[in-house]
């Protein structure tokens, strides 16, 4: 039995049911995000001024805002290989788009690795952690959940990338539509740095 | 889809890992209908305490509730439907160690209720039926079982996510169970979970990682609703001539896809306030014990409120629309009228909707919010009263002229009218701040949120599956017994909802372990907790009839007819049960709105004309 409109469009709604899935998808992490950023708000103008032992830290003293910037960079340049891996199937290119879909894998790494290694490391080393305040108790559940949307985008990524690229043999158009609906994802956990980066580090 | 496609299917696929919609939307609804009796017969227990306090509990009315699950279990066993034994041999067993359990020296010593076994039993009734029960029966079974029908599509847009959707729902009710049998108990926080009571109280940790569990079902199962509903409808089903029922489950959706996500970043940061030491919802210099709590402070514990409350609210409606979209149904049928107000109907559905984001504040009045902000949800509250009039309007102007068939499902459709009028009406008091600042947290809103929900959306459901029995299984339950299980519920809620405004507005609070025998205010009303307990008993014994008509019918072999109703709406269109695969012969065609019944064609009156039927007109 096949689903209608897994592959090809349904004509009168313009779309397929995945790509109308993933946007739906992220419209509820739109409002998970909204969320946490609501919360952030809250706690941070309700907290005192700065004498007081509860005032809200100077963000960008306690935080290492290149190594953030750095971070950004590498999210932003993944995103564009991902977009580029996405263009390759679209020229029926095969190994440009593992090359891409590659670099955007290790991007994604890389930017785990200075999140973890640069970034909490240390901190928890010199004690900044979650009970120490809510700005870090913000700060580490922001970029955690944000983290672990990373992790989830490279396992499906490591997927498309490895076992399930045989799908390019059998049915190239839905795989093409795979890759397309997992780079809607991948630029949202890069859009939701973007604000995460000037909210934590900068502001 | 001809009989060669037909690939057999392993055991696993075709009964417990399945991808047919009806598959799952069975699974859902008898472990949703498990979990209601789980809820249930905790709110026996703390009824049993309320009436009688102090006083041991006689486990012979336990025992009888054990001999109704049985039941269901001696039928399950006996017919070739193992996916649906497995589930209550499942519930059985839990529920039984559950008994096993209560009867232990931390909650019930002696047979004597403890006052922290109670808030466990008071916040796990709560939790179990809102998140367990209503919501898994009215979107997870319902909706997964009759959607697709109704818009004539093989199955929903994403079967693996679907099974995915109960599965994961699954494991969050095994984990809530679970949580009796840690230390310290379930959660006692009630199921609103307020901090920073609950970031410090036993047994919450686990409630909150059940309850992740949960939202990340309802989020999966609402993309997938809301894509089935936009990308399957059969070739002619337009907007405007989807069967309401649709219309309120696509809404539905659209709630817990955009509602839940606030409550999944609370429990995140009530889960990290007290795993990981953080002071999200916990001010400076808390104090327990005679200690003061070793927490940084500077939370917010407001803040839980309004992350609770953003999805809590829409949450009332998914509890509610479903109903209503079942009542029209089974309404529209019986008066064997077109419904009277289809378009009214349609976008008093999209205002609630939208409103249902807007007024949940009106849960915070005594939190000193402000004049300003309260007047702001004061009104949206009274504005979103109207479109829930005009659905009890429409539905008894369908009634108004009508050739009204008395079944059993329709018995169920018109008691709701009222029932849900009542539990409209008394919300109004509690919408507006003055009289809310007196009502809040006592009886009265227990009883008021109670009409809503059980001789609102459960009554609802009692509509729907006698209603739907018959596709499903292709026999009718007997309609005897319905009507005794039918009188008998209906009266007994009743008796159990109605003292609770009474002794609301006599100022009763709620979660009063000994049911308020130490406020001398409350003493005139006290004998009410004695009816209300034999109310909750006469629910349960009335039950006994639903779940022995079940077990009958079931019993019944070939099944009769497919159209027994003599419905129009899609679902009719197949056989009863619909086939396993795809479940049309072949794809339907949708020529006219949903409800044609009674309407001229050629110079007569055709008593019903289904969706899919084509008619030449002469002229």
């Amino acid at each position: 039995m096949e689903i209608p409109f897994t592959i090809n469009e349904r004509p009168d709604t313009g779309l397929t049911n995945p790509k109308f899935g993933i946007w739906l998808f992220l419209a509820s992490e739109v409002m998970l995000f909204g969320s946490l950023f609501t919360s952030y708000i809250i706690l941070r103008i309700g907290s005192p001024v700065p004498p007081h032992i509860l005032a809200w830290p100077i963000q960008s003293q306690e935080l290492n805002v290149l190594i953030g910037a750095i971070n950004t960079a590498i999210l932003i340049a993944s995103s564009v290989t991902m977009i580029l891996s996405w263009v390759a199937l679209k020229e029926k290119q095969f190994k440009k788009f593992k090359l891409y879909m590659g670099l955007t894998i290790v991007l994604a790494v890389l930017f785990l690795v200075v999140k973890i290694w640069l970034e909490y490391l240390p901190k928890i080393q010199h004690g900044h952690v979650m009970s120490t305040n809510n700005f870090f108790a913000m700060y580490y559940l922001m970029t955690g959940l944000h983290a672990l949307h990373i992790i989830g985008g490279i396992v499906v990524l490591a997927y498309f990338w490895g076992p399930g690229a045989k799908m390019w043999e059998s049915n190239p158009e839905q795989f093409t539509n795979r890759i397309e609906v997992a780079g809607l994802y991948w630029h949202f956990v890069d859009l939701v740095w973007i604000f995460l980066f000037p909210t934590l580090y900068l502001l | 889809m001809t009989e060669e496609h037909h690939e057999e299917l392993g055991w696993w696929r075709k009964y417990i890992f399945s991808l047919d919609h009806k598959v799952i939307g069975l699974q859902y609804g008898l472990t949703a209908l498990s979990f209601l009796l789980l809820g249930f017969m905790l709110m026996i227990l703390m009824r049993w305490q309320l009436a009688y306090p102090g006083e041991v509990i006689p486990w012979l009315t336990f025992v009888l509730i054990f001999i109704f699950i049985g039941f269901t279990i001696i039928y399950l066993a006996g017919k070739n439907r193992p996916y649906l034994a497995l589930n209550s041999f499942i519930f059985f067993g839990i529920a039984g160690l559950i008994w096993y359990f209560t009867t232990g020296e931390e909650r019930l010593p002696g047979g004597i209720m403890l006052p922290e076994f109670y808030n466990q039993l008071g916040a796990m009734h709560g939790t179990i039926m809102v998140f367990l029960g209503v919501v898994p029966l009215a979107v997870g079974a319902f909706g997964n079982y009759i959607l697709p029908l109704q818009i004539g599509a093989p199955d929903m847009a994403f079967p693996r996510l679907n099974m995915a959707s109960y599965w994961v729902y699954f494991i969050g009710g095994v984990l809530m169970i679970i949580s009796f049998f840690l230390p310290g108990g379930a959660a006692q926080s009630g199921w609103t979970s307020y901090s920073p009571l609950a970031d410090i109280n036993t047994g919450q940790t686990m409630w909150l990682i059940a309850m992740l569990f949960l939202i990340m079902s309802s989020l999966l199962g609402a993309i997938n609703f809301i894509v089935t509903t936009v990308q399957l409808r059969a070739e002619g089903m337009t907007w405007f001539r989807l069967p309401f029922f649709v219309w309120t489950q696509l809404i539905t959706a659209f709630l817990l896809l955009l509602a839940f996500p606030s409550l999944q970043i609370g429990a995140i940061m009530q889960l990290l306030d007290r795993i990981a030491g953080a002071s999200f919802f916990i001010p400076a210099g808390i104090i327990q014990g005679g200690k003061v709590l070793e927490y940084a402070g500077g939370g917010n514990p407001l803040l839980w409120q309004h992350l609770f409350w953003f999805l809590a609210h829409p949450e009332v409606y998914v509890l509610i629309l479903p109903a209503i979209g079942i009542i029209t149904e089974v309404i529209t049928n019986n008066s064997r009228k077109p419904l009277w107000g289809y378009p009214a109907m349609v976008y008093s559905l999209f205002i609630v909707g939208f409103l249902s984001f807007v007024v949940y504040a009106h849960h915070m009045f005594i939190t000193g919010m402000g004049t300003a902000v309260a007047t702001w949800f004061q009104t949206t509250t009274m504005i979103i009263s109207i479109p829930s009039v005009v659905f009890l309007a429409v539905l008894v102007f369908t009634l108004w002229g009508g050739s009204i068939r008395f079944t059993t499902p329709m018995l169920f459709a018109l008691a709701w009218i009222p029932m849900f009028g009542i539990g409209g009406l008394t919300g109004l008091p509690l919408g507006l701040a003055p009289p809310d600042i007196h009502l809040h947290d006592t009886y009265y809103v227990i009883g008021h949120f109670h009409y809503i929900v059980a001789p609102g959306s459960i009554i609802a459901f009692f509509a729907g599956l006698y209603y739907w029995f018959p596709k499903i299984c292709g026999h009718k339950l007997n309609d005897t017994l319905g009507k005794i299980h039918f009188w008998g519920t209906l009266i007994g809620m009743n008796l159990v909802f109605a003292p609770m405004l009474v002794q609301g507005m006599a100022g009763m609070s709620r979660r009063l372990y000994d049911g308020g025998m130490e406020y001398d205010h409350v003493q005139p009303v006290m004998f009410l907790n004695e009816w209300m307990t034999w109310g909750s008993w006469m629910i349960g014994i009335f039950q006994i009839f639903f779940i022995l008509n079940m077990v009958l019918t079931l019993r019944k072999k070939s099944p009769t007819e497919d159209n027994p109703w003599e419905a129009t709406t899609l679902e009719w269109a197949t056989s009863s049960p619909p086939l396993a695969h795809g479940n049309f012969e072949t794809e339907p065609v949708v020529y006219r709105p949903p409800y044609e019944y009674n309407v001229p064609v050629n110079g007569h009156i055709e008593p019903y004309l289904p969706q899919h039927k084509k008619v030449e007109m002469r002229d």
